[in-house]
């Protein structure tokens, strides 16, 4: 299988472990990856921000960029959801691009519902093993992708993991984009409330998927004195599975 | 007893009717600090949402889908058809003996109940729960012209006792706990304390009883208009509307032209879906299904009916290719039970009559885009009000619709909007983003501490570090690594260690 990475702009600069892992694991399950260095950001800042020409002309390139690709993988719900969900939306009415943004929709997929829907993968016949307790966050844009809770299943089939129920599991964590800078005392209540349910699973290792509630959820607990590592189940599976060693740099 | 409400205010302004352009900020800060706002919204609406899931997926499992689609036809058919099911309704309507009045905004909706008032010599009225009412101020405008009105539903009447105001659609006084309703009956009505929910509500029917007794109107809103045969549906939980709608002699109900369904077969699909949405019930324990008012062979209900339809900004937002959607809303408030931001800042951070998601769609559209600009962008687009909504009505799709109009009205400031410029700008070009990523990792890494966090992070990060601490980027980008590491690499090879 030929995938190529969409790192998200997110991971690129803030979670670059996670684009190695996610390549690590591709790669050990026999896909051959490429990253088109083209790439920069699906626009969803903008999209989200009330911009669509600029989110749009974004789309555009991103689709050029990924043009020959034959799957597109992302470590991120949320550009996944931007590029299924919301280019085709987006250049409906651009004759040019239409079509080829329906075509990226098909072909781009969120970095663990490919691993269970595409490679059909069983961590157990993997022989993948990490041992610890995790709690784990589901990011809200896998709402739109119909892929909340997904992760449970390759979660629990790593042997040694102890996955503990998260309080509130499907409530956002406050991120919201731009929204965490421009309404911070609601954003920072959200993710507090998200910090105190993390605390009370009195589990180390938070497993979450996307770069975007890492920071914030980092960021909240961190100020909150909640001492916990934030972890994308691609570092999970990759370490155990001895592609990467342990720890978060 | 103190009936003639007293304005309900907050820090001087009105609750439901700031003064306008509403900075939501001003109370949504205060609000956040409110521990015990907060755990009175969070512990009611985690209750409600919770168990409108379970019981959706206990009655209709994966027909629930289904179900919704059937339910967004049925309201965006009659709305497309608005003028003919109307038409319908008001034939129907005189049919059956009411009396249909069209009211084109507040003011005219509040000169018709009033002069239905004046006609009839009413000196009482009992009212239920209705959100147009709400919307247009009768209450306000009834007591103003002398006539004594009481809220009958129970939560609003603690409200209207204790000189408070709604802040969610279906349970109006979600932000209140049991001991300040407790000292406002100790207060109002010289009863004895008790926070005893049973004992508060004895007093409180002991109270009303008396008062549907004496009162000469009765004011109800109306869940579902059915075209069909002329019928007002009213859906209550206390049976007050049924005493509203059957004791006084003179029965207003007033409904926004959006309530309309074709028939009673679509008002059932409807109503599957309304009370679980709201409350998680099969449905309300009163269904009222009015048609008309007393016959001449019956002993009970009104002497008159009389409906009025509000129209009040409806008709406009059905012009309104994209946010006519939301006239498809049946008010059963599971998007403000499912909304993280709504259960964090409560009903009354929204300035308004209508709160939560659909209150950040429809108060816009009613009230104008730039007399609220925050409520469209204070959402963290999650999603969960979408999901909620028995209707499909794309909430989080349309906020950035309203972002979008913001923006294109100019109402955001100006260095935002060139931010978001420059922002875009450098995206486009990969070259311009690597040479701004590498500045931005570099400020923020130079800004970090010991663990790897900024504190205080500079300009548009300000906000973030207000309330969180900021993880600083990577040392190494990936693309930066995959060009040293990986892009030469034969595709075949196995990596075992990538570290």
């Amino acid at each position: 299988m030929n995938v190529s990475l969409l790192i998200t702009c997110l991971s690129d600069q803030f979670y670059p472990r996670v684009g190695r892992a996610v390549v690590a694991v591709l790669q050990h399950l026999g896909c051959a990856v490429d990253f088109p260095a083209a790439q920069t950001c699906c626009g969803q800042p903008m999209y989200n921000s009330g911009y669509a020409d600029d989110a749009a002309a974004l789309a555009r390139h991103t689709i050029d960029v990924f043009e020959h690709s034959a799957h597109v993988v992302t470590p991120s719900g949320s550009c996944c959801a931007m590029v299924r969900r919301h280019y085709p939306a987006l250049l409906a009415d651009d004759p040019a691009y239409a079509p080829r943004a329906r075509a990226m929709a098909e072909k781009t997929y969120e970095f663990v519902e490919y691993l269970t829907r595409v490679l059909d993968v069983d961590l157990r016949e993997l022989g993948c093993r990490w041992d610890g307790r995790v709690t784990c966050h589901d990011a809200c844009h896998l709402r739109e992708l119909g892929a909340m809770g997904e992760s449970d299943r390759l979660l629990a089939q790593v042997e040694g993991l102890e996955h503990v129920p998260l309080g509130k599991r499907d409530r956002c964590c406050g991120f919201g984009g731009t929204f965490a800078v421009k309404y911070p005392q609601i954003s920072g209540a959200m993710a507090g409330d998200k910090a105190g349910c993390i605390a009370a699973s009195e589990a180390p290792t938070v497993v979450c998927n996307d770069g975007g509630c890492a920071m914030h959820i980092a960021g909240a607990c961190r100020r909150r004195g909640v001492s916990v590592e934030l972890k994308h189940i691609a570092e999970v599976i990759a370490e155990g599975l001895g592609l990467m060693d342990a720890g978060s740099v | 007893m103190n009936e003639q409400t007293a304005p309900v205010t907050h820090e001087g302004e009105r609750v439901l009717f700031p003064p306008l352009p509403y900075d939501m900020r001003r109370r949504s800060d205060a609000a956040v600090k409110d521990d015990a706002l907060r755990a009175a919204v969070e512990a009611a609406t985690l209750t409600k949402d919770t168990a409108r899931k379970a019981t959706f997926a206990e009655a209709f499992g994966e027909r629930y889908d289904a179900l919704r689609g059937l339910a967004e036809r049925i309201k965006q058919h009659t709305l497309d058809h608005l003028d003919y099911y109307l038409d319908q309704f008001i034939d129907h309507a005189e049919a059956a003996g009411a009396t249909v009045h069209y009211a084109a905004d507040a003011a005219e909706a509040n000169r018709v109940c009033l002069g239905i008032a004046e006609r009839e010599g009413v000196r009482a009225c009992v009212k239920a729960k209705s959100m147009v009412t709400e919307e247009v101020r009768l209450l306000e405008a009834l007591q103003a012209a002398g006539v004594e009105t009481l809220e009958t539903d129970l939560g609003e009447f603690i409200l209207q006792l204790d000189g408070d105001a709604p802040s969610h659609i279906v349970t109006p006084m979600i932000h209140k706990d049991r001991a300040s309703v407790g000292r406002a009956f100790e207060r109002e009505l010289g009863a004895a304390y008790t926070d005893e929910p049973d004992a508060l509500t004895a007093i409180a029917r002991e109270h009303l009883r008396d008062k549907y007794r004496r009162a000469d109107m009765g004011v109800t809103g109306g869940n579902f208009l059915v075209a069909g045969s002329g019928s007002v549906v009213v859906c209550t939980n206390e049976g007050n509307g049924t005493f509203c709608a059957s004791t006084p002699r003179v029965h207003v109900a007033v409904v926004g032209i959006e309530k309309l369904v074709p028939t009673f077969e679509h008002a059932a699909v409807l109503l599957k879906l309304l009370a679980r949405s709201s409350t998680a019930q099969p449905l309300t324990v009163y269904t009222d299904i009015l048609t008309g008012p007393k016959r001449r062979d019956e002993h009970d209900g009104p002497e008159q009916l009389h409906v009025v339809l509000v129209d009040n900004g409806r008709t406009e937002l059905l012009a309104d290719p994209v946010m006519r959607d939301t006239l498809r809303c049946i008010r059963c408030g599971a998007c403000l039970n499912a909304c993280p931001v709504y259960r964090t800042v409560g009903g009354h951070s929204y300035g308004a009559v209508y709160t939560g998601p659909i209150g950040a769609l429809v108060t816009p559209m009613l009230k104008g885009l730039t007399n609220y600009p925050d409520l469209p962008q204070a959402s963290s687009l999650c999603g969960a009000c979408g999901e909620a909504c028995p209707v499909n009505i794309d909430i989080p799709h349309l906020l950035v619709h309203l972002r979008n109009e913001l923006n294109a009205q100019r109402v955001a400031g100006r260095a935002e909007r060139r931010a978001f410029k420059l922002y875009a700008w450098v995206l486009k070009k990969p070259w311009r983003y690597r040479w701004a990523s590498r500045l931005v990792r570099f400020v923020l890494r130079r800004r970090a501490d010991d663990d790897g966090y900024v504190t205080r992070a500079p300009g548009p990060g300000k906000g973030w570090t207000e309330t969180r601490d900021l993880p600083a980027p990577a040392k190494q980008s990936f693309r930066q690594w995959w060009k040293q590491n990986k892009r030469d690499e034969p595709q075949r090879h196995r990596d075992t260690e990538v570290n």
